[in-house]
């Protein structure tokens, strides 16, 4: 039976290389995908294009062709990612000024477009998914509008013979299971195998989550040799079942409990996780622990896609100042709190217009969060950080200078202050009819 | 006896919204889970960080409860002031949650 092997080699922008090179050279794969889009960044790719046409790619693209291409030309292995970010087509060239450069000849490369919904969100008034309020809401601040496209194009581009598809904004789950619908000949209305390509999409998309990493707990959850964690890969014969493992000799651990955890992370209900190609049901989905490293996956299914698509819409959301500074030793936290106590004070006695204002005590409540604060040990070292947010650039600065002149004005043997002050460019999300997206695909060929 | 001793956990967000699943480590638990780690006991667990609603799903094939908690993430990732702004720390949080004995609650 024909079986189909596709690598995961990043899950998010700043994603460690070499499991990647890995993949690429002991997996024998004919597949890997690399994810590496988070919500906001097409804001601010989108924002770099503007200031120069060639750009608004992901920023590690060329590290990451530099150091995969050998490998993956030498096993025939296909590449398909959402580096394009902004940009795909730039990307496309700058691939194929990267395969030239060195020396790779017969090279295919497709750029996906067709995700810059800009026009049609400008002006509308959409209600946001997610959280409160509408997309007029948003008027005159919205600097990008990218909806997410399916596996369609990435088929198309993929049926035309590319060996590397780059895309700009697509579910994620899309970029693994394209390749599987376009092995197995999948129709685009067989929602239950669809349904069962998203399953092993998602368990894929965000690399190291499902073979060992953000999951280790010493005494409870032990893993392995995590520095060396090896990027998982999916077996996948033609009835949609699929064998998750990963390059043997690496670390991690690919077991029924990292399956869990990844199948379920960043669902809202399992039977009903929406993609641009199908509503596929998780709830259904058999794993089986069938050796070391090795589990087996069934039984995802689906039903009929909606008739909107997923749109992300970046905007100048505000101004955010901070400062931080130490306090150790005894009273640690006494002092801490005379801290936060001035500088709260301080910035109502300058009035400074902070719209949203939020007083931490790092190793003590900055992170953790819920009943269990307080039920807790003296902490032996504090560091107190101040965070506001405000509507210029010039307010945000003065919340981190309170906080600098705890140095020589606050309690006794405050230390490491600091502080910053920058732009937020947020993301918001709506739906839009997906009849008025219209994806394209173009090719840069090096001979 | 903690939540923890029983049960892992991860956090994902989108949006404004967290999701948390609590997955049972012996299959023999779920039930336990399931009876116990109620809508209410996490919306009272959240209770100083959440604004919304909390719904929970059940997957008994898997051991697994997933919890959706709305309004939870000071506005969504890309614009709350949390050091956290994930929220990716609020699994190891209802991790600390207090569950009755399963021992004693067996010979009640």
């Amino acid at each position: 039976m024909k079986t189909v092997r596709i690598g995961s080699g990043a899950g998010f922008s700043g994603d460690r290389i070499e499991p990647a090179v890995e993949l690429a050279e002991r997996g024998a794969l004919h597949y890997l995908g690399f994810e590496c889009l988070a919500e906001r960044t097409t804001a601010l790719a989108q924002q770099a294009r503007r200031k120069n046409p060639a750009v608004g790619f992901d920023p590690l693209l060329i590290a990451r062709f530099k150091a995969v291409l050998p490998a993956a030309v030498k096993n025939c292995v296909r590449i398909i990612t959402n580096m394009g970010a902004a940009n795909p087509l730039a990307a496309a060239k700058t691939v194929a000024a990267i395969a030239r450069d060195m020396g790779f000849k017969n090279l295919k490369i497709a750029a996906v477009e067709g995700d810059d919904v800009l026009d049609h969100i400008t002006g509308s008034d959409l209600p946001l998914i997610e959280r409160q309020g509408r997309v007029s809401d948003l008027a005159g601040r919205i600097v990008s509008a990218n909806a997410y496209l399916g596996v369609e194009p990435i088929i198309e581009a993929l049926a035309a013979g590319s060996d590397i598809v780059v895309t700009g904004r697509v579910s994620d789950p899309a970029l693994f299971a394209a390749p599987l619908i376009h092995e197995f000949g999948w129709g685009m209305e067989d929602w239950d195998r669809l349904g069962q390509s998203m399953v092993i999409g998602h368990l894929l998309e965000c690399s190291s989550q499902v073979t060992g990493g953000y999951f280790a707990d010493p005494g409870y959850k032990n893993v392995a040799n995590l520095a060396r964690i090896g990027f998982p890969l999916a077996e996948v014969r033609e009835d949609g079942s699929a064998m998750l493992t990963k390059v043997e000799g690496s670390g991690g651990e690919v077991s029924l409990r990292t399956c869990k955890e990844q199948l379920l992370y960043e669902v809202h209900d399992p039977a009903a996780y929406i993609q641009p190609d199908v509503v596929a049901n998780l709830s259904t989905v058999s794993l089986e622990q069938v050796g070391p490293d090795r589990v087996a996956i069934s039984g995802g299914s689906g039903r009929a896609k909606t008739d909107t698509l997923k749109v992300t819409i970046g905007y100048l959301d505000s101004y955010v100042g901070e400062g931080q500074i130490s306090y150790a030793g005894s009273g640690a936290r006494a002092r801490g709190q005379v801290a936060l106590d001035i500088v709260e004070e301080r910035l109502k006695l300058t009035r400074v217009p902070i719209e949203e204002l939020r007083l931490d005590m790092i190793g003590v409540n900055a992170v953790h969060r819920g009943a269990a604060v307080g039920s807790y040990p003296e902490p032996a070292e504090v560091r107190i950080r101040v965070v506001g947010r405000t509507q210029s650039m010039a307010d945000a600065i003065r919340i981190g200078n309170e906080v600098e002149s705890l140095w020589l004005s606050g309690p006794a043997g405050g230390g490491g202050a600091t502080k910053s002050a920058r732009e937020v460019i947020a993301a918001a999300s709506t739906l839009l009819e997906r009849d008025v997206v219209k994806p394209r695909v173009s090719y840069e060929v090096v001979s | 006896m903690r939540l923890r001793e029983i049960a892992h956990a991860r956090a994902g967000d989108k949006g404004n919204i967290s999701n948390i699943s609590v997955i049972a480590y012996e299959a023999g638990d779920y039930a336990f889970l399931a009876e116990h780690v109620t809508v209410e006991r996490v919306k009272a667990h959240f209770s100083d960080i959440i604004g919304g609603k909390v719904e929970r799903y059940e997957l008994p094939n898997l051991g697994a409860l997933n919890f959706v908690i709305h309004q939870a993430l000071g506005g969504g990732v890309t614009r709350s002031l949390s050091l956290d702004a994930h929220g990716k720390s609020l699994s190891s949080s209802l991790l600390e949650m207090e569950l009755p004995d399963p021992q004693k609650e067996r010979d009640r």
